[in-house]
């Protein structure tokens, strides 16, 4: 569709949200991203059945330990929306952006800059 | 029949009249009026005052205590242990001691669990169940000996009962569990309270096809609704009660200061209901914190004065 | 198997904070099947841990090694040579694995990442429940296969008792009653007269109550 969504984006394709490990999530930040999401197929549409139901799950799991040591559940999210649909794939992009340049960058990524 | 012990309560059961039992709950603290002041409320319309132990798992005056005290103003106590709190060695322990003072009846209970308690976090002991008890108070008195095979020097003399609740699920097993306990050494039951004489006359007849009505004396448990609210309470948030809907609504379309008078005047018609049913040779009056109403619950059931033995 | 459950990270950073290298340990039996102290239980901790000191701007080493088990001398022979490298261990497998850790190790600190809970089975993934509490003798023949002792919350041998309500135990409205478990069980077995015969007072002596346990098997020994 040729529409424009933020450059600060990495994505990482994978066949179905619940391919995504919550390990992978916490590695991102670990590694300094400042904000991950997952894009899935709407719930009961699932290509694979409910492998998103999976993924919404490791995401609020995610939220819970990501508060616990600081970095902010807010960080991370889910987004549900069906394959076709590019304007909202656009949209949740600029939005989730929006979001996290409110609030800041990635609270280790400085400290981790000064140990290094 | 012949008396095995010196207990009041067995004479009286032995003779063949009605029996009458009431309970006294002691009191969270060390003040023995609390006891004493219930004692006298009801010690002329009953034959036997039970002490509860622990009831519902909240920490109070030990059983074995008011039960001396209850001795010691010459009145007739039922010993209520529970396996929830003491090893076998404080059970045996206790019931010397209660013999000691020539305690004479004891109702062997396993006991809420404590989580319903003042003390969630504390352990539950049950080295023995409640039949188990049953059996040891037997052994004790019958043979003389402790659990360990040693012989007891002045063995305990006490009237051994247990209690039975035809309400509680599964009902299938309630008879053949009746059965078991008078197979462990029971002599007494008293049950949890009736409020479905229907299905309470079930379990009767079931008992009698059995023959067990012959072989242990029936005390029917009573205690009079205070208020529609009780009931509902009773209903919904007691387990193994059965409290039916009946009942509920007869209280319920009582204006509210009048539900006392009328809980107590289906308590009375119940209880009249109940002498007519082959095999109950009692009844255990439990008024919880109500006991001043003992007295006129059992003149109307037609059971005072109460004989003596 | 036995079912462990995670530690709230709270109490573990608490233990370690005043370490500075730290090697998370877990365990490839009993812990991964209940999904606590498996492979990736080590290195979701590991991260978390990871993330939360450098937030409080001190960079620790969290390494992240997984074995076999830890209840077995050769297994936790294993990290002998690099185990110095460390000042701290977070093992997440079982009660049995931090203190076997603790013993092979004097000086090295071990602190537990998870909290054993009891032998149970997996009632479907997410669910495991107790089943067995080790009382050394074993009566299952003649309850049906059900377990009195576990499975009842006041262990009666001769149950139900007065509480029991529609099946479930007066403590929990769901949580099985074991009694009805085990009257359902003999009626299925045919063997309902059974439920008359009275369980004689138990043996406890080779229960917790007879104190720490072992069993020998001299046959085996070298």
């Amino acid at each position: 569709m040729r529409l424009t969504y933020p450059t600060n984006i990495k994505i990482i394709r994978v066949p179905c949200t619940g391919k995504v490990d919550i390990l992978h999530i916490l590695r991102s930040f670990e590694k300094g991203a400042d904000g991950v999401y997952a894009v899935g197929c709407m719930e009961g549409d699932c290509h694979y059945t409910g492998g998103n139901f999976r993924a919404r799950k490791r995401i609020e799991q995610a939220k819970k330990i990501l508060d616990t040591v600081g970095v902010g559940g807010d960080r991370v999210e889910m987004f549900n929306m069906a394959s076709s649909e590019g304007p909202m794939f656009a949209e949740v992009a600029v939005d989730m952006v929006k979001k996290i340049k409110e609030l800041g960058p990635n609270p280790i990524k400085l400290p981790k800059q000064d140990a290094a | 029949m012949k008396t095995k012990t010196p207990s009041r309560l067995e004479k009286i059961l032995a003779s063949g009249q009605m029996a009458v039992t009431s309970e006294c709950g002691p009191p969270r603290g060390s003040d023995p009026d609390a006891i004493t002041k219930k004692a006298e409320l009801i010690k002329d319309h009953v034959d036997a005052i039970n002490i509860t132990d622990n009831q519902t798992s909240v920490t109070r005056l030990c059983s074995l205590a008011a039960c001396i005290r209850i001795k010691l103003m010459g009145l007739e106590p039922v010993l209520q242990m529970v396996t929830r709190d003491r090893n076998r060695i404080a059970l045996q322990s206790d019931i010397l001691g209660a013999a000691s003072y020539d305690i004479a009846n004891i109702l062997c209970l396993s006991g809420d669990h404590q989580s319903f308690g003042d003390c969630a976090q504390g352990q539950n002991v049950h080295d023995l169940d409640s039949m188990q008890l049953v059996q040891t108070v037997r052994h004790m008195r019958d043979e003389g000996k402790f659990l360990g095979g040693d012989d007891i020097k002045r063995p305990p003399q006490m009237f051994v009962g247990a209690a039975a609740n035809p309400f509680a699920d599964p009902f299938e097993i309630r008879v053949p569990r009746l059965a078991k306990k008078i197979k462990a050494g029971a002599e007494f039951i008293q049950t949890q309270c009736i409020y479905n004489l229907d299905k309470f006359e079930e379990w009767m007849k079931l008992a009698r096809d059995r023959g067990l009505h012959e072989q242990v004396y029936i005390l029917a448990g009573m205690t009079p609704m205070k208020s529609a609210g009780m009931a509902k309470y009773m209903k919904n948030r007691v387990p193994g009660m059965d409290v039916p809907d009946a009942l509920v609504k007869r209280l319920s379309d009582t204006p509210k200061e009048k539900q006392a008078e009328e809980g107590i005047k289906i308590c009375i018609e119940d209880m009249q209901r109940l002498k007519e049913v082959e095999g109950i040779s009692g009844f255990h009056v439990m008024a919880i914190e109500w006991e001043e109403m003992v007295p006129e619950i059992v003149e109307a059931a037609g059971l005072y004065p109460r004989p003596s033995v | 198997m036995i079912v462990a459950d995670k530690k709230p990270i709270e109490e573990i950073i608490e233990d370690i904070k005043d370490h500075q290298k730290i090697l998370v340990l877990g365990c490839n039996e009993c812990v991964t099947v209940c999904e606590a102290g498996g492979k990736k239980e080590v290195g979701i901790l590991a991260s978390a841990l990871r993330m939360y000191f450098l937030n409080k701007g001190q960079e620790k080493k969290i390494d992240e090694h997984t074995l076999e088990r830890q209840c077995d001398h050769e297994y936790l022979e294993e990290i002998r040579d690099d185990i110095d490298q460390y000042d701290a261990v977070v093992s997440i497998a079982c009660g049995v694995g931090v203190q076997f850790m603790a013993e092979k190790y004097l000086a090295m600190p071990v602190y537990p990442g998870v909290n054993t809970c009891f032998m149970g089975a997996t009632e479907e993934r997410g669910l495991w429940t107790e089943r067995c509490q080790g009382c050394g003798q074993c009566i299952l023949s003649r309850t049906g296969g059900i377990c009195p002792v576990s499975r009842c919350a006041k262990r009666v041998m001769n149950g139900p008792c007065g509480g029991s309500t529609k099946g479930m135990c007066e403590i929990d409205k769901e949580l099985p009653c074991a009694w009805q478990l085990i009257v359902e069980r003999l009626k299925a077995l045919e063997r309902f007269a059974e439920y008359e015969e009275l369980s004689p007072i138990k043996d406890w002596s080779t229960d917790r109550a007879g104190g720490p346990r072992k069993v020998v098997r001299e046959d085996v020994q070298s």
